[in-house]
């Protein structure tokens, strides 16, 4: 059990490599600051597909296949996929999965996906039960909307605190032993996040319901590798925005971390501007996961960021607790990934 | 140290950004009276210009205001006023229309028996079941009334 770190954090000492990764986004994401980096933008919002959730779908099999054409391996090369999405029943995993044929392992962690697919493939890799696979995950403007909210043509108002599901899909190919030779990244660390809830019930308010956790996995983190914001060139969370990400701030003060703000990057906050409408910033699986891979993940590769601490948060609600009047349980999963400059054999 | 559920709730509502109060009322004022002056033009239309009765007048009113709301949510403006206007044309007829042909539009793609037939109300279903509901109630409570009295 050497490789136990404290409570929840696990050291991942073969240092799994990301070898190659791909980004997809919608059209409003384009518009905005790191509308550039994007490997790939949907036409519109349904994507050439008869439904919204068939879009989506259709994103996320596109960057897969993109992110395996990156790493020059055939789909038949790739032993997993850990993959999932916002909707019931993950379907926009499952159908992608199905088209694609790798085996298939869904997950649901809502917007944290990202952080635990990496979590879990970073073990695996470790653990020598695969050499080559894919994490990925995505959300859809339009799919969230409908599936959480109200009908996109009704005419209300969302409130200031509400978030912006962004529409878009991020995957990681990860490769263990050999094939993790030539990775310009790795993953050294896991954290894994438990389920905190502080009382939330207000399905507009992702960022307040999300942050909890975020402290608790960050503070963990930290008392379990006796590291600080110091030690991370960034310290990235997944879709807090701008609410979010000040409460976590706050937390963190409370519990007698010292906050290096400068060094705290919310995607969430960063993926859309403020003259997009936004209100609170981006949310959703593919806010975090088209981030990572369109911005942060070219950055630690070509050893901009050296190391970073990347941690997506999720809102474990359903539209039926909603409507029950239960508060939110909030959940973040963390992974360091380190800048890997030629030290390898 | 753990936070309690009562300490955070404190600290959500002095971070979290507000809603403008004034330019929120200002907004739904504005538009919503908009909507009432045109209502208003259509039933002088059929009233004085047409010299239909009082009551067809109005009903004429009503549904030239639905059908209007509804062209607008197909053509996607009217979830721009609302967005604008907030209440001011959400509690007019024109939002009852919005809330109605909403739903519809977004499950067209989930048949048309149970996508837009069963999904057609969930909006307005709640005001329909409570509207008629208590106007049931109203005309009972009137009838005891008037056996008493």
């Amino acid at each position: 059990m050497s490789k136990r770190l404290g409570a929840q954090t696990v050291a991942l000492p073969s240092r799994p490599g990301i070898l190659a990764w791909a980004s997809t986004a919608g059209q409003k994401e384009k518009e905005g600051p790191y509308g550039e980096k994007f490997d790939s933008i949907i036409p519109d919002e349904l994507n050439g597909q008869q439904s919204f959730e068939g879009a989506e779908r259709a994103m996320l099999e596109e960057t897969i296949v993109r992110c395996a054409q990156k790493a020059n391996k055939a789909l038949g090369d790739i032993q997993m996929l850990l993959c999932g999405d916002l909707l019931n029943q993950i379907i926009s995993a499952g159908f992608a999965a199905r088209n694609l044929g790798i085996p298939f392992y869904g997950l649901y962690g809502a917007c944290s996906t990202m952080a635990e697919s990496l979590s879990i493939g970073g073990m695996i890799a470790d653990g020598g039960f695969a050499d080559a696979m894919v994490c990925a995950t995505c959300s859809h403007f339009c799919t969230a909307e409908r599936q959480y909210r109200a009908p996109l043509e009704l005419g209300n108002q969302r409130t200031p605190t509400a978030q912006w599901t962004v529409t878009g899909a991020g995957a990681v190919m990860l490769a263990g032993g050999e094939q993790a030779r030539h990775a310009g990244a790795v993953l050294t660390h896991a954290t894994c996040g438990r389920v905190i809830d502080l009382g939330i019930s207000d399905a507009n308010n992702m960022g307040a319901a999300m942050a909890p956790a975020g402290c608790d996995t960050l503070a963990n983190h930290f008392r379990d590798t006796n590291r600080g914001f110091d030690d991370y060139d960034l310290v990235v969370t997944g879709d807090l925005g701008h609410l979010g990400r000040d409460l976590l701030i706050e937390l963190l003060k409370e519990r007698k971390i010292t906050v290096r703000e400068d060094k705290l990057f919310d995607c969430g906050c960063h993926i859309f501007d403020a003259r997009q409408d936004a209100h609170s910033g981006g949310s959703g699986c593919g806010c975090a996961a088209s981030m990572l891979c369109a911005h942060l993940l070219p950055e630690v590769a070509s050893g901009r960021l050296g190391r970073i601490l990347f941690m997506a948060t999720g809102a474990l609600l359903s539209p039926t607790t909603t409507m029950q009047g239960e508060s939110i349980p909030g959940v973040a999963h963390a992974v360091v990934i380190e800048h890997e400059g030629g030290k390898r054999r | 140290m753990k936070k309690s559920k009562q300490a955070y709730a404190e600290l959500v509502k002095k971070l979290s950004p507000k809603s403008d109060m004034a330019k929120g009322v200002w907004r739904a004022f504005a538009v919503g009276g908009l909507i009432c002056v045109i209502g208003q033009v259509i039933n002088d239309v059929f009233s004085y210009g047409l010299k239909w009765g009082t009551q067809s007048a109005a009903t004429a009113t009503s549904i030239c205001l639905v059908f209007l709301s509804a062209l607008l949510t197909g053509l996607g403006v009217y979830d721009r006023i609302g967005k604008y206007a907030g209440a001011g044309s959400i509690v007019p007829i024109t939002g009852f229309a919005n809330a109605t042909v909403a739903p519809a539009m977004e499950f067209r793609r989930e048949g048309l028996v149970m996508g837009i037939g069963a999904k057609i109300f969930t909006l307005s279903g709640p005001v329909l079941v409570y509207g008629i509901g208590s106007s049931i109630l109203v005309g009972l409570i009137a009838a005891l009334v008037e056996v008493i009295g």
